[in-house]
């Protein structure tokens, strides 16, 4: 009788956590929700339209395009401009110099709270109290003190975006492992020179990330800003339509602003892995 | 010269006392072994020669000079894990002791300094033997050569003494014997008083010229808060091991420093005649 132990037959299934997916049906499956989603769109607007042919609130694809067309290639017959692309324009001006601007406060501030005990207690606790003030409270408040300007609008972003941004900078510096720092300075290098060439270059990829974490929130108060006062943006065209209950317009902008968040999140993926290449090394 | 002398060393935290009067004087160019039992006290014991911890009492001198409490270029290191920067090339690495010395402000070298600079860091990678791992990553090596590398980094800066912290406790055994050749080698080339730490007591024995043992004397639940270690073992290697020269007792003990021949157990070369 032959030995059992070993056979090749396999008597069960393989574990469902073992079963992965070829290439072809994970793009698939990837897709599968995307298509789903509109198709069901498609029927439940054209159910929609077949009992009352003036209803607005799921406009049929054809009407989608329709706006979409009108938007973005034909001059707006007021002003001249093409609506989709001046508005776009102006938010992501205000988007990312809000960004810019938070991304700096969180360096220089992540980098001396983490590394400076004498400023981390300073400092720590009050970024901590800041991070937990809700920024679109303050909205008015900046309305009124910074005026319906840019000025405030960019500001309200910085508020809601850079604590957040600073504490987690400051915890990636003191997760730095100490061996680090003390290996570091027995190689004789100064707080600055420290700084410069063993903590910046560290924190920067998480920078990056932090960032792309940021972005859902950044647009976030970016429409609530522009929603409340503005003359351009993606957010106020959104307010300003929906008076008319627009949806052929609503529709396009919110998925035209999901795609350059999602744009602007991978290519800040892309930008860490090639600038720091050694920060996708430890990941394996 | 580099002569570490502690007198009447305590180091307590708060209520716990770790180590008790800690007499000891470490030649220059020695090479001491600390070992013990895990929570005696060792890693902190090189925390203090670091300079990382100060001592609660007591003085330690390196040459005479009472030691500051900040680490500095005089005393290299290496830890078991996390000696080497993530950020930076092997040559980046063994580069940036240099480039920390020549550019305060912008601790980067540019033009002959850089050369130079790349020259000498080229030289002691090739003596730890990562030539040809120049532009590679530190994920990218294995545990053996990341410590050759966290070597070569800290002998850049010509320290006096060199720390080592469980150096080669994470390396498999092959690679830690061939390590531990490379370690001779360095300690017999370089003007370094070495310090190791470590559980393992073949190392202890194979490199040292010394062992020191730290134990707790009162070691039970009640007394471990207010007692702390001594040092309860201090063992000249015999036949003495000295810096720079071979061992002409025991030559394979000290492999391969010196070469005496083939032994009975070795391969004659193909065709030739062993004497």
């Amino acid at each position: 009788m032959a030995l059992k132990i070993f056979t090749t037959k396999r008597h069960k299934p393989m574990r469902w956590i073992n079963t992965k997916p070829t290439r072809a049906t994970q793009i698939a499956l990837m897709l599968a929700p995307f298509v789903l989603l509109i198709v069901a769109y498609g029927f439940t607007s054209a159910a929609r339209l077949a009992d009352n042919p003036a209803d607005k609130l799921l406009p049929a694809l054809q009407t989608l395009t329709d706006a979409v067309n009108r938007m973005a290639f034909q001059p707006d017959p007021r002003t001249g401009e093409y609506l989709l692309w001046s508005d776009t324009g102006a938010s992501l001006v205000r988007l990312f110099s809000a960004l810019g601007i938070s991304t700096l406060i969180a360096l220089f501030f992540g980098m001396v709270i983490g590394m400076l005990p004498y400023v981390r207690a300073l400092l720590a606790p009050f970024v901590a109290t800041i991070s937990m003030v809700p920024p679109l409270a303050l909205l008015p408040i900046l309305f009124i003190v910074l005026g319906l300007g840019e000025t405030s609008k960019i500001t309200l972003i910085v508020i809601g975006v850079a604590p957040a941004m600073i504490r987690d900078l400051a915890l990636k510096v003191l997760e730095l492992p100490r061996e680090q720092t003390i290996k570091a300075e027995t190689l004789g290098g100064s707080s600055w020179q420290i700084a410069l060439r063993v903590v910046l270059p560290q924190v920067l990829p998480r920078l990056i990330t932090c960032l792309r974490l940021q972005l859902g929130p950044a647009w976030l108060f970016l429409i609530a800003a522009e929603a409340i006062s503005s003359d351009s943006g993606l957010g106020y065209r959104i307010f300003l339509v929906r008076r008319y209950l627009s949806m052929d317009i609503i529709f396009p902008y919110v998925l035209w602003i999901t795609l350059l968040a999602a744009i602007t999140n991978f290519a800040l993926d892309r930008l860490r892995i090639a600038v720091f290449p050694w920060s996708n090394l430890e990941a394996r | 010269m580099s002569e570490i002398v502690l007198d009447k060393v305590w180091k307590e935290y708060g209520d716990q006392i770790v180590l008790e009067k800690i007499s000891l004087t470490i030649a220059s160019r020695a090479f001491v072994a600390l070992v013990g039992p895990s929570g005696c006290g060792k890693t902190t014991f090189l925390k203090m020669l670091l300079g990382e911890e100060a001592p609660s009492q007591g003085v330690i001198t390196l040459d005479g000079v009472p030691l500051i409490a900040e680490p500095g270029p005089d005393r290299g290191v290496v830890f078991q894990r996390y000696s080497v920067f993530p950020h930076l090339t092997v040559l980046g690495n063994v580069l940036l002791g240099k480039v920390f010395k020549r550019s305060p402000m912008a601790a980067r070298l540019f033009g002959a300094e850089r050369r130079a600079a790349i020259d000498e860091a080229m030289m002691l990678i090739a003596e730890v033997g990562l030539n040809g791992s120049e532009t590679k990553y530190p994920a990218q090596l294995s545990g053996g050569m990341q410590q050759r590398l966290a070597l070569a980094q800290a002998l850049i800066m010509k320290p006096k003494v060199l720390l080592l912290d469980e150096p080669f406790g994470a390396l498999d055994p092959g690679i830690r014997a061939e390590i531990h050749v490379l370690m001779k080698r360095l300690w017999h080339e370089t003007e370094l008083t070495v310090v190791m730490v470590t559980h393992d007591m073949r190392e202890a024995f194979t490199l040292g010229t010394r062992v020191i043992a730290f134990e707790r004397p009162r070691d039970r639940p009640e007394e471990r808060e207010r007692y702390g270690a001594v040092l309860s073992r201090d063992i000249d290697i015999w036949p003495p091991r000295i810096a720079g020269e071979p061992s002409i007792f025991a030559p394979d003990r000290d492999d391969p420093v010196i070469a005496l021949g083939l032994g009975q157990d070795d391969l004659a070369p193909q065709g030739d005649i062993v004497p």
